[in-house]
């Protein structure tokens, strides 16, 4: 096999499992159920990452994604009274609203991708100046703190603001 | 080589998988990770074409968003907590103090 044919079983093999484990996010009734396919579909995501060349990516979106966030929500489910909630109705009354939504916007930028596609428009650019290699992990770096240091640091900003966040709302009286 | 095509319709399914989620679901806990799906989809477009053009920059943007999504997965979660304590539900269509 050549690494193409590789690369391309990866890919559809790393969107089949994102789809199927995002539908089974929103359509599985237990939330525990629904977080544990959260993260089969945000794994799934960082190897379609890894196929995109995009290796820092791939490892933050494991470390920061599955190991930070999603513990932060099954820490919260168990916080919560599941048992109670699991025999209330888990969807609400809105389906057919949902389904014109999904159909509308799925329709409308599955139009848009297709037609710019047939256009030629999603055709390698002639005039790309950009310098990617493979192995792109240094100009990730070098990129983040000279051309991006000022958003880097209003990111930091915008964590610390987080922090104090959560720890005010999860006082006893707010 | 994957062409750029397929990577945005998997963008797409994601995204609307996303949106269905967040208007069917009752529980905020699931409309929280709904939410996450939405952005997990914006991330692999903007890797897409950070490949496509061979420009690092959206890589960049992306790690932002990835920060994002923590902020807002944590003060989203201390909210739930803290209106669980009041009110003893998580269903979205229970919050409706404000509602006229």
């Amino acid at each position: 096999m050549t690494p193409t044919q590789i690369s391309q079983i990866a890919f559809y093999f790393f969107a089949g499992l994102a789809v199927l484990g995002a539908i089974l996010t929103v359509t599985v009734r237990n939330v525990v159920h629904s977080a544990i396919f959260l993260i089969t579909s945000l794994l799934a995501t960082a190897g379609i990452f890894l196929t995109l060349g995009a290796q820092f990516l791939f490892a933050v979106q494991i470390i920061l994604y599955v190991g930070g966030i999603m513990v932060l929500f099954i820490f919260v489910i168990m916080l919560v009274n599941l048992d109670v909630a699991l025999h209330q109705l888990q969807f609400n009354r809105q389906k057919w609203v949902a389904g014109l939504l999904a159909l509308v916007l799925g329709s409308q930028l599955g139009v848009a991708i297709w037609f710019a596609r047939a256009k030629g428009s999603l055709d390698i650019p002639s005039g790309r100046t950009g310098t990617l290699s493979p192995q792109n992990v240094e100009q990730f770096g070098l990129a983040l703190f000279e051309k991006y240091a000022l958003p880097f640091e209003i990111a930091s900003v915008l964590l610390l603001v987080a922090l104090i966040g959560a720890v005010v709302m999860t006082k006893k009286r707010i | 080589m994957v062409p750029i095509s397929h990577y945005l319709f998997l963008s797409l399914a994601l995204f609307t998988v996303g949106v269905i989620g967040v208007v069917t679901r009752r529980n905020v806990i699931v409309i929280l990770m709904s939410i996450e799906l939405i952005l997990n989809a914006v991330n692999i477009n903007l890797v897409a074409f950070s490949r496509h053009w061979a420009n690092v920059d959206g890589q960049i943007f992306t790690l932002f968003i990835i920060t994002d999504a923590a902020a807002e997965a944590a003060v989203g979660l201390g909210i739930i907590i803290a209106f669980f304590k009041n009110r003893e539900t998580v269903l979205a269509d229970e919050i409706d103090l404000l509602k006229w």
